[in-house]
């Protein structure tokens, strides 16, 4: 059961929730709210964005500030809302499709700028809530209801295009460890710059149907067969990471951050005057 | 004293919007707008505004949205192209009822079209362009003055009724260069959105107010808690598939803008007592039109002029008790016939409506107007 402190980031009066039972997008919100909870962050004070799809329902269950925008959008809003009140502690929550496909330029733009936002991607390898169709991150060979016959294009690694474009915290964690996503969500939020962390979950519904992992149970067993930490994976030669997912802190560097540097620029030009 | 100043229209945009308090600015270059970014980017850190270059159209005017909720007055300028790239966001503005200025200075279409070159293709695009119902509010200059004046109005609009305002310019009146008074700050009227009264666990996010239908705005940081979707949503802005809570929100979003048409419109006439015809003129082309009525007046040519300065909504009373005893109205334009559309509305049949198109990339010259105004006379 959530503590009482973490009900109490919850809009109640909204449920019940969308999420099909079993859905692993509620463990990832569970261990977002606790972060919000230990860091003692302000509900007045958070704003959880989002774009659209499944995932991106979650603002709405969040009683803080909440904007739930158009698809793919959410980090060119929320780049607006941050700039515009650097006080306030912004975190953007994604599907994999919405931050990779639609939303990609937004997503590698945010690293490249290191705005103060923490972006939680919650990457299930397909659109769920459209009915199962191929996003950017499903497999080679996995079935979709847009590649009947298995995907051809090869997917994109998240962590390692937010590493590329310049983000300075990336980490990635699956649904079968939640504390660890907690204390990702956690370090993330407190890193002064463009966090990232990517959590694998699962959509049984429209992915594991079609993949052999139709049962919630089937996809945290995967997850927790399947994952290695970064460190470990850094000593194995690459044919033995095929298939499996690396977890661990990809990225932690100190990097000018975006809105900083925009305040010292209007004290440069005696905008505070 | 008021000062004076010799300006291009997109610096007296950009001068207007901070004249009015805007302090966010979300752009991405493109002709013949991209003046406007720029003196945004040198004089908005000077006020201690915000400037952000994004990373294409669509995030810059998302930006704009993202500030306004915090509280910021904000505004982006584009063209063309980029307009039609904002127009889901612009959406997604009128449905959360979030106040932004949208500038388009408009050049010649369709696709990437003229980029150097005027046009009024985009009249249309500014009242329907975003899917869904909704009231338009779009400002057309005729002036580098009015480029000014008319900023700060859209931002009045916008804040007053929570809603995006469009600035439709055009690549004429965007890049001319006149003479602008400043009217000194104080004799400025700013307009602010309404913020909630109520404490803020008694706060209902979109409970219009009974008086005018706009429900007052919290912003982000300012102690509120309140959901924004771009969802249909019920008055606690959560989303429902409700019909009444749908029906009822749909309506009022046209509702709220309706209601005050008398007090949005505005227009300008020359010599329409007598007249039996009118030019009907805006943007760029009512300069040459005028000129061509001044000309076919000293000819003992009864012919009168009407520029509507709101597109949207079109001044339709303020035609329409001009029409006694004018038998025909003459409508020029840069397009192949979009105002003349609205015209024929509003004129009801009270007398033949002509429109006239150009879509060379060329500004109409007086004389063309003025043989226009000798066919139909």
């Amino acid at each position: 059961m959530p503590s009482p402190e973490v009900l109490g980031w919850l809009r109640q009066r909204f449920f019940p929730h969308i999420w099909c039972p079993g859905c692993g997008h509620g463990i990832i919100m569970h261990a977002l709210l606790r972060a919000l909870v230990d860091l003692e962050k302000k509900k007045e004070e958070t704003v959880i964005a989002s774009g659209i799809g499944c995932s991106s329902r979650m603002p709405g269950y969040i009683d803080a500030c909440t904007m739930h925008t158009t698809h793919g959008r959410s980090l060119a809003f929320a780049t607006g809302v941050k700039l515009a009140n650097p006080e306030l502690t912004v975190v953007d929550v994604m599907g994999d499709g919405d931050c990779t496909a639609i939303g990609g330029n937004h997503f590698i733009h945010a690293c490249r700028r290191n705005i103060d936002i923490t972006a939680i991607v919650m990457n299930n390898n397909i659109y769920g809530m459209t009915g199962g169709q191929a996003s950017p991150t499903t497999p080679v060979g996995a079935y979709a209801t847009t590649a009947p016959y298995g995907v051809l294009d090869v997917p994109f690694d998240i962590c390692k295009l937010a590493v590329g474009a310049g983000a300075s915290y990336v980490a990635r964690a699956t649904v079968a460890h939640p504390l660890l996503v907690e204390k990702y969500i956690k370090t993330a939020i407190s890193k002064k710059g463009f966090a990232v962390v990517e959590v694998m979950t699962h959509c049984h519904t429209q992915f594991g149907r079609k993949n052999k992992r139709p049962r919630p149970i089937d996809n945290i067993n995967f997850f927790k067969d399947n994952s290695i930490m970064y460190n470990k994976a850094a000593t194995m030669p690459p044919e033995q990471l095929e298939g499996k997912i690396v977890i661990g802190e990809f990225a932690n560097v100190e990097l000018p951050e975006y809105v900083e540097q925009y305040l010292n620029l209007i004290e440069r030009v005696g905008g505070n005057s | 004293m008021p000062e004076i100043r010799f300006w291009q229209g997109n610096t007296a945009v950009a001068m207007g919007a901070i004249a009015a308090g805007c302090r966010f600015f979300g752009g991405y270059p493109i002709t013949p707008s991209s003046e406007i970014a720029e003196i945004m980017a040198v004089e908005l850190p000077k006020v201690g505004g915000k400037f952000i270059q994004m990373e294409d159209e669509i995030g810059s005017v998302a930006a704009v949205i993202g500030a306004s909720i915090a509280g910021y007055k904000a505004m982006t300028a584009t063209s063309g192209p980029g307009f039609s790239l904002k127009q889901e966001n612009i959406g997604f503005a009128y449905m959360t009822e979030v106040p932004i200025v949208v500038v388009n200075v408009m050049r010649g279409g369709p696709s990437t079209g003229l980029p150097t070159k005027v046009s009024q293709q985009d009249v249309m695009q500014a009242r329907w362009g975003t899917h869904g119902d909704h009231e338009t509010i779009a400002l057309a200059p005729a002036s580098v003055q009015e480029c000014y004046e008319l900023t700060i109005d859209a931002f009045n609009l916008s804040e007053r009724f929570r809603q995006p305002v469009i600035l439709l310019s055009d690549e004429v009146v965007g890049h001319m260069r006149e003479k602008v008074v400043i009217p000194e700050g104080e004799s400025i009227p700013i307009v602010n959105r309404k913020k909630p009264k109520v404490k803020p666990e008694e706060y209902i996010p979109y409970k219009p107010d009974p008086e005018d239908d706009i429900p007052p705005m919290a912003s982000f940081g300012d102690g509120y808690r309140w959901h924004v979707t771009g969802l249909t949503h019920n008055e606690w802005g959560f989303p429902t598939n409700d019909p009444d809570v749908t029906e009822s929100k749909i309506w009022r979003l046209v509702r709220k803008v309706d209601r005050f048409k008398g007090e949005i419109v505005k227009c300008d006439t020359y010599e329409t007592q007598d007249a039996d015809m009118i030019v009907v003129a805006y943007g760029s082309v009512s300069r040459t039109a005028l000129s061509a009525v001044r000309e076919a007046r000293s000819r003992g040519i009864k012919v009168g002029f009407f520029r509507p300065i709101t597109l949207w909504p079109f001044p339709v009373d303020e035609l329409q008790v001009l029409l006694d005893g004018v038998k025909a109205v003459l409508v020029p334009e840069l397009n192949c016939g979009q105002m003349v559309l609205e015209v024929q509305r509003a004129v009801e049949g009270k007398a033949k409506v002509f429109g006239k198109g150009l879509v060379n990339g060329d500004l109409f010259r007086p004389s063309e107007i003025f043989e226009f105004i000798k066919e139909v006379a």
